[in-house]
C-alpha cells in the first residue's frame, strides 16, 4: 500500500498548492509507514516530471496525453481512475484547489470511493488515520474516520501544510509513465481560454493599510463608516465576498480565494466572521485586527488584536479617535 | 426546459452552536433553519432559466420533516412542485450517500439541467452535486457565475481562482453548481406564498428509491477550532477600546 499526491499544473507552472499536498503526503507516508508516489498530469511534461523526481517521493507517476493537455474533469478522471486502480494505494492526497473540487467527487465516485475534502489536519490514532476538517464555515473542526474500504481520497486546505518541510531527494525517483488511454469522443465538454475581468483600477496587493467589511455592516448605507476609517488611517477599502456579491462593492475589492490574494502591513476586519474563503486571502498580513460583535467569529483565530463589540459604535470611535491625533 | 433544482436546508447563518452530549454535533435545539445561500442562488437561476426558455422548475431536497419548508419556500418564489425524500438520517449524511439519494430521485425524470449550490454552509463538503452527475453519467461543471442557453447546449462561466475565469460549453443533460453572487435572488411574494400551498410535493424515503444510508466516514467528534494566533481582546467601552487599539497599533505593532 502506498499513498499517491495528485499535483496540479496548468500550462506547464505548478498549482503552488501542490507542494504543500506533496508535504502532506509525506508526513502522512512517514506517520502510516506507508512509501509516497506522485502523480503529475498533461502533455508535454517532461521538466515537471523531473522536478517532482528530486521531491522526496518514492516514484513519480506521469499521466501524458494530449487531450490532458488542457483540464477537463472527464479527461483528468479517465486518466486517474485506472492509475488508481493499478497503484491501488491506501491514500490518494490532493490540494484542495478550484480544479480538484471540480474533479475529485467525481473520480472517487467513479472508483466508489468517498473523499474527505478540505482538510485542515491530520494525526494517527492506534494506526488509524483520524482527519480534521472545518464545519460551519470554520466555525467548528472535526474529527472524521473513514468507515469503508481504502483507496481514501483527501484534500488538503490551502495553507493547512507547510511547504517548506518538503525534503530534497538524495537521488531522483523513478518516473512511470502508465499507457493513457483517453479517446476525443469521451471529453463533453469544451474548455474555452482562462482570462481575467477588466482590468483593475484599485491595487490592493500592494496597500500597506486594509479596512475589509463583511456581512456585519447590514446595509450599503453603512458603508460610509468603514471608508471613513479606512481614509483616517490611509488604507484602502476592501470586502469579503458577500458585500461584493450584493453590489455593494465592485467585485475588485474582494479578498479571499476567489478574490485578491493580500498581505499589508495592517489589515482591519470590521463585521467578517472569517470562513476560510476568506482567510485564504489576508492571512499572511502581518498584524490583524478583529472587530466582531461574536467572540467565537474565527476570523479571532488569525486577529493579533481584538475588539468584540457592536462595529456601528467600534467603529466610529476609531475614527474619532484617529482625528485627534494626526498621523 | 426542465429544470431541477437540488437544495438543502442548514442551520441558519447567525445560529447559536453549541456541542451537544454526544460531542458529534451541534445542540439541535438552538438552531434556527434557512436555505443553504449557494443552493438559492441555483434557484433563482433555474427560475431566470425558466422565465426565459420556459418549461418547469422542480425543487429537490433531502433531509429530515423540517426540510419541507425550505421546499415550500423554494415553491413560494416560483419553482413549479417539490420532491422530498425524507429521512432524519440525511440531515448530516456524508455528500456521497446524499448525492445517491438526490441521483435516485432526479432519475425518475427526464431533467435536462440540474442545479446546486456549490457547498453547504454546515458541512461544505462541495461535493453533492459533482458525484450526482458521475451517478447519473452527465457532465457537470463547478463554481458557475453565468449560463447561457444555446441552440446546442450550454455555455456557461466557471470561476477559477484569484479573479480568473473560463467558459465552458457542453451538452444537455448536465449538472452545474451555482457559485452565491451569480444573480439577485427574489423573495417571494404574499400571492406566491399562497400559492405554493397549492402545489405538489411529493414524499419519498430513501428505501422507497431503493438507497441504503450506509456512510462510509464518521465524525467522531466535533470540537471549537484553536487558535493559531494569541489574539490580544481588548476591552471596555467602544471609546475607551477603540483609544487602547490605536495604542497597541501605534506603540506595540508598530504600524501606523
Amino acid at each position: 500500500m502506498s499513498i499517491l499526491v495528485v499535483t496540479e499544473q496548468v500550462g506547464g507552472a505548478w498549482n503552488r498548492m501542490t507542494f504543500e499536498a506533496l508535504a502532506a503526503g509525506l508526513e502522512m507516508g512517514r506517520a502510516l509507514g506507508h512509501p509516497v508516489a506522485a502523480a503529475v498530469l498533461g502533455d508535454r511534461i517532461e521538466s515537471l516530471e523531473t522536478e517532482l523526481a528530486a521531491r522526496g517521493v518514492e516514484r513519480v507517476v506521469s499521466l501524458r496525453h494530449p487531450l490532458l493537455a488542457t483540464y477537463t474533469p472527464d479527461a483528468y478522471t479517465l486518466a486517474l481512475a485506472p492509475a488508481i486502480r493499478t497503484l491501488n494505494p491506501f491514500l490518494v492526497a490532493l490540494p484542495h484547489t478550484y480544479q480538484v473540487r471540480d474533479f475529485a467527487p467525481k473520480l472517487a465516485a467513479a472508483l466508489d470511493r468517498v473523499f474527505i475534502s478540505d482538510l485542515v489536519g491530520f494525526r494517527v490514532e492506534n494506526g488509524e488515520p483520524v482527519f480534521v476538517r472545518q464545519l460551519f464555515q470554520g466555525k467548528m473542526n472535526a474529527d472524521v474516520t473513514f468507515t469503508g474500504q481504502p483507496p481514501y481520497f483527501v484534500s488538503l486546505q490551502s495553507g493547512a501544510f507547510r511547504a517548506d518541510a518538503l525534503p530534497a531527494s538524495a537521488s531522483p525517483a523513478p518516473i512511470e509513465r502508465p499507457a493513457v488511454r483517453i479517446d476525443a469522443s469521451q471529453i463533453r465538454i469544451r474548455p474555452g481560454e482562462r482570462f481575467q475581468e477588466a482590468k483593475r483600477t484599485v491595487d490592493l496587493a500592494s496597500a500597506e493599510i486594509i479596512v475589509a467589511v463583511g456581512r456585519g455592516i447590514k446595509e450599503k448605507e453603512n458603508l460610509p463608516l468603514a471608508e471613513k476609517l479606512a481614509q483616517a488611517l490611509g488604507g484602502e477599502l476592501a470586502a469579503s465576498r458577500p458585500i461584493c456579491d450584493n453590489g455593494w462593492l465592485p467585485m475588485e475589492r474582494q479578498i479571499g480565494s476567489s478574490g485578491q490574494t493580500v498581505a499589508p502591513k495592517l489589515y482591519v476586519a470590521v463585521g467578517i466572521s472569517g470562513a476560510i474563503q476568506h482567510l485564504v486571502g489576508m492571512k499572511g498580513s502581518r498584524v490583524v485586527v478583529a472587530i466582531n460583535k461574536d467572540a467565537n467569529a474565527p476570523i479571532f483565530e488569525v486577529a493579533d488584536y481584538g475588539i468584540v463589540g457592536n462595529l456601528f459604535e467600534v467603529v466610529p470611535a476609531l475614527t474619532e479617535e484617529l482625528a485627534k491625533t494626526p498621523r | 426546459m426542465l429544470i431541477l433544482i437540488c437544495l438543502k436546508q442548514v442551520p441558519a447563518k447567525d445560529s447559536l452552536l453549541r456541542i451537544d452530549e454526544t460531542q458529534r454535533w451541534v445542540r439541535e435545539t438552538d438552531l434556527s433553519y434557512e436555505v443553504n445561500e449557494p443552493d438559492a442562488f441555483a434557484l433563482e437561476e433555474g427560475l431566470r432559466l425558466k422565465e426565459k426558455h420556459g418549461g418547469q422548475v422542480v425543487v429537490l431536497s433531502a433531509g429530515p420533516a423540517r426540510a419541507a419548508a425550505a421546499i415550500r419556500e423554494a415553491l413560494a418564489k416560483g419553482a413549479d412542485r417539490g420532491i422530498h425524500i425524507e429521512d432524519e438520517a440525511l440531515a448530516r449524511l456524508d455528500s456521497s450517500t446524499a448525492a445517491r439519494a438526490l441521483a435516485a430521485a432526479a432519475r425518475t425524470e427526464p431533467f435536462d439541467l440540474i442545479l446546486t449550490g456549490l457547498q453547504s454552509d454546515d458541512l461544505g463538503w462541495g461535493q453533492t452535486g459533482v458525484v450526482m452527475a458521475e451517478l447519473l453519467g452527465i457532465p457537470h461543471a463547478t463554481i458557475i457565475m453565468e449560463i447561457e442557453k444555446r441552440e446546442d447546449g450550454i455555455r456557461v462561466k466557471r470561476e477559477l481562482e484569484a479573479g480568473w475565469f473560463q467558459y465552458l460549453e457542453m451538452p444537455l443533460p448536465a449538472l452545474l453548481t451555482i457559485q452565491s453572487g451569480i444573480n439577485k435572488v427574489r423573495y417571494a411574494t404574499l400571492m406566491g406564498i399562497k400559492k405554493a400551498k397549492t402545489k405538489e410535493l411529493k414524499r419519498l424515503t430513501p428505501a422507497s428509491l431503493g438507497v441504503a444510508l450506509e456512510p462510509r466516514y464518521q465524525i467522531r467528534r466535533i470540537y471549537l477550532p484553536q487558535k493559531s494566533k494569541q489574539t490580544q481582546l481588548i476591552p471596555g467601552g467602544p471609546r475607551e477600546a477603540a483609544a487602547a487599539l490605536l495604542e497597541k497599533l501605534r506603540f506595540e505593532a508598530r504600524v501606523l
